[in-house]
């Protein structure tokens, strides 16, 4: 039930891309999303899509794992190709629905295009998540940010990662809490599941409200145990765990590079 | 003598307004250097607070109040993080003290705070896990842990700063009896080994089996102060207090109590049934 929501889908194995610096991946990521969006022709989005299933396949995470991010996200997928269906313009005209829908080539063509540039997007970026633990991605957040330095911003940056540890930390706490709560307003009769819109709206009130309380005493509670560990705004910390480039990493960067290399070619001679 | 917490004139009162409320009342009081203290009151006497005042989370409210730990006054902002990590604490909730999602970055947070280089840090957390028994958990999330598993991931978090005196407030009050158990043998042993100060505050009398000394708290004042023995043979001060006191030590009392010739010192079963078995001996010659 609720208790498997997890934050993040992390996926464990010790494949290539599970063993990349997590600053690798996210900056790869970044990449790849541009270049998708920069592929311009089918000989580019092909070799995006061939790239993209080598890889998806190198991480080892089991395909079923990414339908399950594409089916969740169907709609939008479906809703997308279809308005573009009908916009694009160009080509011959196959046939007119009622009004002025038309269906042409060009429109097939678009719709098409940008349905498998959706896929690859999300296929790309689930890869993150489901080869990265969260806090490999805070870790590396803080690390890609650390720049802000130079403008002063140290303290800021420094709040933002400690802010997402916490918040990871403390998911399936208040999940737990959430559930025994649900649980006691349940036994004293509450009814979360039937009625209009506005009454479920209004059956959540009871549970929110002990839900923040507790929250604001943890909170309370909390800052006294770290206080107690010395923590005095991250002023002189020294984390233990420090990420560090490898020749892996190296080489995923020349991998990526060729590949963009190859996008822009196609997109000007093709 | 050489005392490693020493309270004087201490005392702590919350204002709310108009109203104010009196927590802690003139405490004097020497936690000596490696000794085990166990502090006993029940719900609401002012043993949290206590604990809090001495290692400096909270000062004495009155001006001529003051908390040493090795001789440095816990009002001196400048030495807050020097007596933090002399006086470490433990509190109720493993829940609420736990930071980070991996238990080896949790017990981290400390030396990290503390500026060490990663690999001191890394020497400390192994080190630190080792000791609560915890090592083999060092990648897994606390949210997988039990009640007791996390508070010894707690106690670690504590032990990698490496204090002098650790002070427990109430770690057991939410365990089930096998993560008391567990929670209560690495205390006596880092006492016992490690020659660590120890004051434990419970209301768990069970718990105060294996301290040097009891303090007895009871609105903001140290009722009684003594050995185990003395403390727990005085049954009409304890139920005075509130205090649950152990079926075992009561049944003693009221054998005591009907006539027969019997210590009342004991607290754990096996010394009751010692007690009483001596009593019956002696009746027989």
């Amino acid at each position: 039930m609720l208790k498997d929501i997890t934050f993040g889908q992390y996926y464990e194995g010790g494949s290539f891309i599970h063993r990349l610096d997590a600053r690798t991946k996210i900056i790869l990521l970044i990449l790849n999303i541009v270049f998708l969006f920069l592929a311009g022709n089918y000989y580019s989005l092909a070799l995006c899509s061939i790239f993209t299933a080598f890889v998806l396949t190198l991480s080892k995470v089991p395909a079923r794992m990414f339908l399950k991010n594409i089916k969740t996200i169907l709609p939008i997928i479906i809703f997308t190709s279809l308005l573009n269906l009908f916009y694009g313009t160009g080509g011959r005209v196959l046939f007119t629905l009622f009004w002025k829908l038309t269906v042409t080539t060009g429109g097939i063509s678009r719709a098409v295009f940008i349905t498998g540039r959706i896929v690859l997007l999300i296929l790309i970026s689930s890869l993150l998540t489901y080869t990265t633990t969260p806090n490999d991605i805070t870790d590396a957040i803080e690390s890609l940010l650390s720049f802000l330095r130079v403008f002063g911003l140290r303290g800021a940056v420094h709040v933002l990662a400690m802010m997402m540890t916490i918040a990871l930390r403390f998911i399936p706490t208040l999940v737990e809490e959430t559930e025994k709560i649900m649980n006691a307003q349940k036994a004293r009769g509450a009814d979360l599941e039937n009625g209009k819109l506005l009454d479920k709206v209004k059956a959540l009130i009871p549970i929110l409200i002990p839900l923040l309380i507790s929250s604001v005493r943890r909170a309370y509670e909390l800052a006294e145990a770290m206080e107690c560990r010395c923590y005095n705004g991250g002023v002189g910390r020294v984390r233990m765990k420090r990420l560090r480039f490898s020749l892996r990493d190296l080489i995923a960067a020349m991998g990526n590079a060729l590949c963009c290399g190859g996008v822009i070619a196609f997109n000007i001679l093709l | 003598m050489d005392n490693q917490i020493e309270l004087k004139n201490v005392a702590f009162s919350y204002e709310n307004g108009e109203e104010k409320r009196d927590i802690i009342k003139n405490i004097n009081l020497g936690i000596e250097r490696g000794s085990f203290t166990v502090i006993l009151g029940h719900n609401g006497s002012g043993k949290s607070t206590l604990a809090k005042l001495m290692n400096g989370l909270y000062k004495p409210t009155n001006a001529d109040g003051t908390v040493l730990v090795d001789g440095i006054d816990t009002r001196d902002e400048k030495t807050e993080i020097e007596i933090r990590r002399k006086v470490g604490m433990v509190f109720q909730n493993p829940d609420n003290q736990l930071i980070a999602s991996v238990v080896e970055e949790d017990v981290a947070f400390g030396p990290e705070n503390l500026g060490l280089p990663p690999e001191k840090t890394r020497e400390r957390v192994d080190e630190a896990l080792k000791s609560v028994g915890m090592y083999e958990y060092r990648k897994s999330t606390p949210h997988h842990l039990s009640g007791g598993q996390k508070q010894r991931v707690a106690i670690a978090g504590i032990i990698a700063m490496r204090p002098e005196c650790l002070i427990l407030d109430e770690p057991t009050a939410m365990l089930d009896p096998k993560g008391r158990a567990e929670v209560m043998d690495i205390i006596t042993r880092f006492n016992r080994d490690e020659k660590m100060t120890i004051v434990l505050i419970t209301h768990f009398m069970e718990e105060a089996e294996f301290a040097d000394r009891v303090l007895l708290l009871c609105d903001g004042e140290i009722i009684r102060d003594g050995t185990p023995g003395e403390i727990f043979s005085d049954i009409k001060t304890l139920k005075e207090t509130g205090l649950d006191v152990p079926q075992s030590t009561e049944l003693l009392y009221e054998l005591k109590k009907s006539g027969i010739d019997v210590d009342t010192d004991a607290i754990s079963v096996e010394e009751a049934a010692a007690r009483i078995y001596a009593a019956l001996h002696l009746e027989e010659k």
